[in-house]
């Protein structure tokens, strides 16, 4: 399926989640279903929560215990796989990174997209993160209903 | 006849990692690269690099390029670089003919090393030499080193890491890429890439190939058409898409002409692209002192065309009579990167060409 369309259907994606109740906290969702020699999301964590070992093509396995949802792991990432996710109230907030211009603000309202490229709803532009270390790919936290928690993967300009 | 110890030719991640190692060494080096600018294929690469980190890993190819360059910095008084120069011949006797400001300049070298990369394979398709259609690396060319926009509406033909990648850079660059094809019944890059263009909205479709452009003076449509899972074509499946350009990516092939000039020994496998040289587990061809490494022995990444290139400036400063200081370290840890680069699924291919070409490590 995702080797013939290039997207993870909905089974795959929830493989790549833990329970409701460890989202309260954010945690990074790894979306890296392939292996492939890469692993700077391994070397990237500073707390150490991706384990890849020393075959660099195993697929990172996460620790949620040492994860703190830093977000390092979400710009380091070269395939743009991961983000951090948590549930509070009736909305789910992430950090995606994100590459294209233009870079939206802190406040806009921008469609929210699935992993198909379709549009879900309306994402709100929490925060917007750009320095030297994420080197020119922005991270942008954004939040949706929580029922899209499974479904968002990015935002894109409403023009 | 200008006389040289050693001579690179080729001044991309294989070249330019060749030198270092061999400067380190002790060596004088003269470095030989056609294009403008140094740095072979990462200098059109935006995207931040797959690997680990001893291959730069999530630092972007542009970047990574500048790194290579100026890791040579400390070695300007035995380091001769010749860019805008072309090596046009390599002979038995060690001489290389290179074409430089319109002059032809004879080269004799002790060691030389070859590290020209690959050219792009074409597709043959009707009427695909209409203004529009591109290799891959045109597209990158004019995008991204010159600021040109290739088309406003985009068809990739080829699902491999670059199509995947240059298709990404073309959306970067305000291109709408309106599909990506793909003869195989899977997606041939890394999957990671593939859902990065997907979420934004870009089909990938795969048993597809295009039949033919249409188009006088530019290109105006393709026509596409399915294929069976036995690369037959599926009468009444063919629909067309609008497009001003159309961009080919269907693979590399070694760009291994001075090294058949010269006589060196080589061997196909379709595997690794294309015509290679055989080489033995030194790195060194059949013309003593000649080596090899990067994409010109098999289509690989800049990851591993870094570390060949680390092995073959060890090997040929060896041969120089300048062993590195930490030479058995080096070779050990240099062979044991590469082994761990192509073991896992994704280098079951290069594993399998060089087994075929007898050089499985
Ligand atoms: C779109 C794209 C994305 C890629 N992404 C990645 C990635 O994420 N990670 C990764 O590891 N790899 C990636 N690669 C692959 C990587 O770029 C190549 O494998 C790597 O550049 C090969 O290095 P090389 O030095 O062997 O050859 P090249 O980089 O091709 O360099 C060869 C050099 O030799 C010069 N040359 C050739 N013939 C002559 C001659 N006769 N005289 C003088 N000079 C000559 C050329 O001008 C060139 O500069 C990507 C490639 C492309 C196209
Ligand atoms: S979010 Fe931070 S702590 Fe969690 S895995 Fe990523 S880098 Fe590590
Ligand atoms: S950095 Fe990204 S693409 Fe590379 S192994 Fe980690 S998750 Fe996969």
């Amino acid at each position: 399926m995702i080797q013939k369309f290039g997207y993870a259907d909905t089974e795959l994606v929830k493989t790549k989640f833990p329970n409701e109740d460890i989202l309260v906290r954010p945690k990074a969702i790894i979306e890296c279903y392939q292996e492939i020699p890469c692993n700077p999301c391994e070397t990237s964590c500073p707390f150490n929560a991706i384990m890849i070992g020393s075959d660099i093509n195993h697929q990172p396995v996460i620790d949620y215990n040492l994860c703190t949802g830093c977000g390092a792991c979400v710009y380091s990432c070269p395939g743009l796989a991961i983000m951090v996710a948590q549930l509070k109230q009736d909305r789910a907030y992430f950090k995606v990174p994100y590459e294209l211009l233009p870079v939206p603000k802190k406040g806009d309202i921008w469609h929210a997209i699935n992993r198909q490229g379709e549009v879900l709803c309306d994402a709100k532009i929490e925060s917007v993160l750009q320095n030297s270390k994420t080197d020119r790919t922005v991270v942008i936290t954004a939040s949706v209903p929580k029922q899209y928690l499974f479904d968002f993967i990015t935002v894109r300009n409403k023009v | 006849m200008r006389e040289r110890d050693l001579i690179i030719v080729g001044g991309g991640p294989a070249g330019l990692s060749a030198a270092k190692v061999a400067l380190e060494s002790g060596c004088s080096v003269t470095l030989i690269e056609r294009a403008n600018d140094l740095g072979g294929q990462l200098v059109k690469q935006t995207h931040k690099f797959f690997g680990s980190k001893s291959e730069y890993a999530k630092t972007r190819g542009i970047d990574i390029a500048t790194i290579l360059i100026h890791d040579l910095e400390p070695y300007q008084d035995r380091l001769e670089i010749l860019t805008n120069a072309t090596v046009v011949a390599m002979y038995p006797d060690y001489v290389l003919s290179v074409y430089s400001g319109h002059d032809y300049i004879k080269f004799k070298a002790n060691a030389i090393i070859i590290a020209t990369g690959a050219s792009e394979k074409f597709l043959v398709f009707e009427n695909n030499d209409i203004p529009g259609i591109y290799g891959a690396g045109a597209i990158q060319t004019l995008m991204n080193q010159y600021g040109i926009m290739p088309g406003r509406d985009v068809v990739m033909v080829g699902s491999g890491n670059i199509g995947l990648i240059v298709s990404y850079q073309l959306i970067q660059a305000g291109v709408n890429v309106k599909a990506v094809l793909e003869a195989a019944d899977h997606i041939g890059g890394y999957l990671v890439h593939a859902s990065k263009l997907v979420r934004l909205g870009v089909p990938i479709l795969t048993n597809t190939t295009v039949k033919r452009a249409h188009g006088t003076t530019k290109l105006e449509k393709v026509d596409t058409i399915q294929l069976d899972n036995h690369w037959k074509e599926i009468e009444g499946s063919e629909e067309t898409i609008e497009c001003d350009a159309l961009c080919i990516s269907v693979g590399l092939s070694p760009l291994h002409q001075l090294l058949s000039m010269a006589g060196v020994e080589m061997i196909y496998i379709n595997e690794l692209g294309g015509m290679i040289p055989k080489k033995d587990e030194d790195y060194e061809t059949s013309m003593p002192h000649v080596y090899a490494c990067g994409d010109v022995t098999g289509i690989e990444e800049a990851s591993s065309a870094m570390v060949e290139g680390k092995i073959a400036g060890l090997m040929a400063a060896a041969s120089l009579g300048k062993p590195h200081p930490e030479f058995d370290s080096r070779k050990e840890e240099y062979f044991h990167q590469l082994t761990n680069l192509r073991q896992g699924p994704c280098g079951i291919k290069i594993r399998k060409g060089l087994e075929q070409a007898g050089e499985m490590i």
